[in-house]
């Protein structure tokens, strides 16, 4: 399954998410610069670049925290800019940061149970009452971190604190967190920071799955270009804001505009060959 | 999720059973305190000792100390129940029968604990530190006094002399803008769900929001001429009855003060909420003061009227009170019925969907909203149920002292209700009931008592007589309490296993039902963590 998916051409399948000539100014800062991308269906993507890119300003945007200068956003077809936070993951968009942020008070099932918050129907009254409606509500937040936590790996971990989970777990946890909206899209913004190899192959195992046991699209920000070139079905380049290229990893790999934003211009001209392009 | 019954033994070392040791103590302090309120007894050999004011307010701090240890205690439920429903609805309402002041002191210690649950909502709970919060107070204080009061024929009386050119039909306009305006108000609100909104959108829902103030303007000033000549026969305000509409009416109108102040304020955070809630609370008293005409200013209002319950009275004559103790009595009841009220709403909010996003804005603000969690919104409803419960004791403060003005609710008051929350352990509600007690106690009994003790001793000198320096000792005792337990003397069960994560830990989900929480053995708390606190605790707690 796999394998087919990743062989098809992204651009004639149909897009969950269509970003269209996106362009976010601070002051005089241009940010992220005129870029347009599109998330084919069930796929898995990155945005790679350099720091200072302007990729979590991009993810900011998708996700509702800035509003776009310019440009349109369309999840499935329904506009996004304009929309707060809350509402863009009311719509199906779900992510991950990259600073862990857990609620660290709240145990891993509550802080799934957090995540469940958007598609629980009981309100303030129910709360109250003890309504069946809050009964219902409340066990299904329950079941959904149960099968969070199993999908992920972490159901030893239900009642623990979340900031007491090894490193990598709090990384999953908070992937299980975003998974629990059941999101169309999930933005995974560095997840493989700081994570030993092992962990990683683990993480790349789980983004897998993401994609083929639930159906969501992933798109993820990240440094670990093994990891990226081996997981990504297709790859967008950012470098001072502006789109610098896209396509297959393999593509994107050989294309000298990227080896001269990772490495500067001399590396790109061939000065040091092959071997120090940005790949593993 | 199977609730845990806190008296099995599911640890490696389970706490001692003390059903026993409760008992002796219930009997003790209620030997006490009925003794040391009894006529015949004070006049024998001990009267001396007992009317001690030292002692007397230790002997009553023992006796509150038994809902407390019938909380904590690992002890058989029905001992449990019968310490914490005998102490507060007959030993207490007993002792009370012969001082009053006793009923006064414990409805205070309620109306503080009412608050600081309120406050413990949007302070502990979701994290937003307010220091205006007694301005809800006495919105709920002002709305009953304001029309249980002679003051309701004083404003219909100005309002008959003048009348402007409001008649009739100032009453259909009224009426008419509040209709069109809240409708489209709640029609705007629905599509904003749905759709982005535009600028557009936000002037027309601002131009609505000032039709709807408008509307409620020339309405309520319409009924206030229409009803001018009614002025005669509400002389002493409305009737009695109204209590239970009011004790409704001031929920909502706290609630809906607490959202009016919210919308300005919520996007800010932390110290700079404090400070513009600390402003606002502080226009509400100003507003008091310079409101003439509706709140007597400085003057304050007096007498607020309580309400009449004809069968709690013969009731309470039955049980040997005199009559000018009945009203107190009433109000002791109804305060313990609704801080069981407030509690049990309390703890069923803190486990549901609603409380859960409080805790997580409080975490983390900018993660909550990214898992969903509509920021604007869910703070609003944490201000404004934290107001709501204000509210109701404020309109029950103002029955029970007959008079309200606005020195009775400045700042200091907001300082007051915060430090019990901190005191006793933010986030934590019988921590909050707690820290209350504890300083409503120190308050009112124990630094009062010192200094009258210590007043006539010849040797202590006038400038260091605890009876001057009350503020001084509170506040070093306030210091040493939090420097020994900064996490509070109850500390929140999340606060626990932050600090002590290594230890085992099991799921706490056990649900405290309504009856037991009425009468605080309710338990909110993991019963495993019991054994540790009381020992720490009962330094505290005196």
């Amino acid at each position: 399954m796999t394998a087919s998916l990743s062989k098809r051409n992204p651009a004639s399948s149909s897009n969950i998410l269509e970003v269209e000539n996106v362009t976010k100014i601070f002051g005089g800062l241009t940010a992220v610069n005129d870029v347009t991308m599109n998330i084919p269906d069930r796929s898995i993507i990155s945005v790679i670049g350099p720091n200072g890119a302007g990729k979590t300003t991009f993810f900011n945007m998708i996700t509702g925290i800035y509003t776009p200068t310019k440009g349109t956003i369309r999840l499935a077809g329904r506009e996004m800019v304009g929309l707060r936070p809350d509402q863009v993951v009311e719509a199906g968009i779900a992510r991950t940061f990259q600073n862990i942020r857990l609620f660290s008070t709240m145990s891993s099932e509550e802080n799934i149970m957090v995540g469940r918050h958007v598609r629980l129907k009981s309100s303030f009254l129910d709360a109250v009452l003890h309504t069946k409606k809050f009964h219902e509500s409340e066990s299904e937040a329950r079941e959904a971190a149960r099968v969070m936590l199993d999908f992920v790996g972490l159901s030893k971990w239900r009642n623990e604190l979340a900031t007491n989970l090894p490193y990598g777990d709090q990384r999953k946890l908070e992937i299980a967190r975003a998974l629990a909206t059941t999101p169309k899209l999930v933005l995974l913004d560095e997840p493989a920071a700081g994570m030993n190899p092992r962990e990683t192959e683990d993480l790349k195992a789980l983004i897998r799955r993401i994609r083929d046991d639930l159906g969501v699209t992933v798109c993820l920000i990240e440094h670990d270009m093994r990891l990226v070139m081996t997981l990504s079905e297709y790859i967008t380049v950012l470098d001072y804001g502006s789109k610098i290229s896209e396509g297959l990893p393999h593509q994107v790999r050989n294309d000298p505009r990227v080896m001269e934003a990772y490495l500067g211009r001399g590396a790109a001209a061939g000065e040091y060959g092959k071997e120090a392009t940005p790949n593993a | 999720m199977t609730a845990i019954n806190p008296t099995q033994p599911n640890r490696a070392k389970p706490a001692p059973d003390r059903t026993i040791l409760l008992i002796l103590f219930f009997v003790v302090t209620s030997a006490l305190l009925l003794s040391s309120h009894n006529q015949a007894v004070l006049n024998g050999s001990l009267g001396g000792l007992l009317r001690n004011p030292i002692f007397e307010a230790l002997v009553v701090s023992l006796f509150l100390a038994n809902v407390l240890f019938a909380y904590l205690w690992r002890a058989a439920p029905w001992a449990r129940a019968l310490v914490g429903i005998g102490s507060l609805l007959l030993v207490l309402p007993m002792a009370g029968r012969e001082d009053t002041s006793l009923l006064d002191l414990s409805i205070q210690i309620m109306i503080f604990s009412a608050l600081a649950l309120g406050l413990n909502i949007v302070v502990g709970l979701a994290g937003l530190l307010d220091l205006g919060y007694v301005a809800f107070f006495a919105v709920g204080a002002y709305t009953w006094g304001i029309f249980a009061s002679p003051r309701l024929s004083s404003i219909l009386k100005y309002y008959g002399e003048n009348p402007g050119a409001t008649n009739a039909a100032t009453l259909a306009i009224g009426l008419f803008l509040l209709v069109v305006t809240a409708a489209s108000m709640i029609y705007m609100r629905r599509m904003s769900d749905k759709t982005a909104p535009t600028r557009l959108s936000s002037w027309a829902f601002g131009l609505a929001s000032f039709g709807l103030l408008a509307g409620i303007i020339l309405t309520v000033r319409a009924i206030a001429v229409l009803g001018a000549s009614n002025a005669a026969g509400l002389a002493t305000g409305i009737d009695s009855n109204f209590f239970w509409l009011f004790l409704a009416l001031s929920i909502m109108a706290a609630a809906i003060v607490g959202v009016l102040i919210g919308l300005p304020v919520l996007k800010l955070k932390g110290d700079y909420l404090a400070i513009i809630t600390l402003g606002l609370g502080e226009v509400i008293r100003v507003l008091a003061n310079n409101l003439d005409l509706y709140t007597a200013g400085s003057q304050g209002i007096t007498p607020i009227k309580s309400a009449a319950v004809p069968w709690f009275n013969s009731l309470a004559g039955f049980l040997g009170f005199s009559e000018d103790q009945y009203y107190l009595l009433f109000l002791y009841v109804l305060v313990l019925v609704v801080v069981g009220v407030i509690l049990l709403v309390n703890v069923r909010l803190d486990r549901s969907r609603i409380g859960r996003a409080w805790i997580a804005i409080r975490d983390d603000e900018v993660a909550a909203q990214a898992m969903g969690v509509p920021l604007v919104q869910t703070k609003l409803i944490a201000f404004a149920t934290g107001a709501s419960f204000a509210g109701v004791m404020g309109m029950i403060f103002a029955a029970k002292q007959t008079f309200i003005s606005p020195e009775s609710f400045n700042l200091f008051q907001s300082i007051g209700v915060l430090s019990m929350v901190i005191l006793g352990g933010m986030g934590s509600f019988p921590g909050v009931i707690l820290g209350a007690t504890v300083v409503t106690l120190l308050n009112l009994r124990i630094l009062p008592g010192l200094g009258e003790a210590t007043a006539n001793i010849p040797w202590i000198p006038q400038q260091v007589n605890p009876g001057q320096l009350q503020r001084l000792v509170f506040g070093v005792i306030l210091v040493t309490i939090m420097l020994l337990r900064p996490e509070g003397l109850l500390p929140n069960k999340r606060r626990v296993l932050e600090l002590h994560h290594d230890e085992n830990q099991e799921d706490d989900s056990a649900e405290g039902n309504a009856g037991a929480l009425g009468t605080g053995t309710g338990d909110v708390y993991s019963p495993g963590k019991a054994p540790t606190k009381e020992n720490d605790r009962s330094g505290g707690a005196k």
